[in-house]
């Protein structure tokens, strides 16, 4: 079975769960259903977290990555080249009529990661809920998955660090990349790149779990064309665009 | 015989541990996740095994994290719980232990305590 249309049952799978037409008995359900996890619960596949982004709201501003720096202590070393990024504006102008789109890009979560086939310590991985992420206990900096990315969304950390936050360690020598703000989604807020885009920015930026039928981000991906950025690699990104 | 001399080299020993152990004074909370002598034989197994399951798994267990043990073992002149007289500094470097937990994590405390700025 291909992978679309693995996905396409599963999404129908939820939708009926959420119509709770598949309760066998009262407690007993054929298809368990999408729901917020407890802190004593481990990650499952119930939950598949994504972000869905509008372009057509995504404006010139900057608030997504300084926020995401600001939470994540991600601080530049003053040498551009080198310094971490985790999420950048990307900017895509169409040669002919010059018509230019900006948007944010970072770690697309896919469900087939090439970082996570390269990684020769199993350091890079997929967490069960769809979040792709490096254990730095195991990570040895070769960074055969910065050069598997194909949207350049890994960095490498060059030199000691200093500052961090106590929810994100960081150290020289690993890998590093979007989280998703795992540590945010696992106290059940949203990430922060999310949360400034809707305070401060063009509220271009929607944070969910993509196999809630109930969930905002799923019925706006159910009732409007998204894409994915090189959706030709079929890697089923946990990052969606619309208007690209 | 031989347990007599043993005995009298663990005393010696003992006692020399006990002349320069590291001293620290711990500033917060009433009493650790499990009793001192556990505590000293096997914080690094709860560590790891934490460490992993929080992870992979996503199992933010507050108890056995290494945050938690910052937050109460952190000195109250430098907020570390590294440097000269810091908690994990202090006896790492008695037993002749390397650790890298603070190459990625914080050393500092991130909650102010009581009564202070």
């Amino acid at each position: 079975m291909n992978p679309e249309r693995r996905q396409l049952l599963g999404w129908g799978a939820a939708a009926a769960g959420a119509a709770a037409v598949s309760a066998l008995a009262p407690g007993l359900n054929l298809v368990e259903l999408a729901r917020a996890r407890s802190p004593e619960e481990a990650a499952s596949t119930l939950q598949r977290w994504g972000l869905l982004i509008d372009i057509s709201k995504c404006g010139t501003c900057n608030d997504c990555v300084t926020a995401c720096h600001e939470e994540n202590g991600v601080t530049g070393t003053g040498r551009p080249e080198t310094d971490a990024q985790w999420i950048r504006k990307v900017t895509l102008r169409d040669k002919r009529t010059s018509y230019a789109q900006t948007l944010p890009m970072m770690c697309q979560h896919c469900e087939h990661p090439p970082c996570v086939d390269v990684c020769p310590t199993g350091a890079s991985f997929r967490r069960e809920d769809g979040i792709v992420l490096v254990d730095k206990h195991t990570c040895i900096g070769c960074r055969y998955c910065v050069m598997a990315c194909p949207y350049g969304a890994r960095s490498f950390i060059h030199e000691a660090v200093s500052g961090q936050k106590a929810d994100v360690p960081r150290g020289k020598g690993t890998v590093e990349s979007c989280t998703l703000c795992v540590h945010r989604v696992d106290r059940g807020e949203t990430p922060a790149c999310v949360e400034a885009c809707n305070r401060d920015g063009g509220k271009a930026m929607a944070f969910g779990d993509l196999n809630d039928a109930s969930s905002d981000i799923h019925r706006r991906l159910r009732a409007g064309p998204s894409a994915q950025v090189r959706a030709d690699l079929a890697l089923n990104t946990s990052v969606r665009y619309q208007g690209l | 015989m031989m347990r007599i001399a043993a005995g009298i080299i663990a005393a010696v020993l003992t006692v020399a541990a006990q002349a320069d152990a590291p001293r620290f004074r711990i500033e917060r909370g009433e009493a650790c996740v499990a009793p001192v002598a556990e505590m000293r034989r096997d914080h690094m197994k709860m560590l790891f095994h934490q460490r992993d399951r929080a992870m992979r798994q996503g199992l933010r267990e507050p108890r056995f994290s290494l945050k938690g043990c910052v937050e109460c073992h952190a000195s109250q002149k430098t907020g570390s719980v590294l440097g000269k007289e810091g908690f994990c500094s202090s006896c790492h470097e008695y037993a002749a232990v390397k650790i890298d937990c603070f190459e990625c994590h914080t050393s500092l405390r991130q909650k102010k305590l009581a009564g202070r700025s």
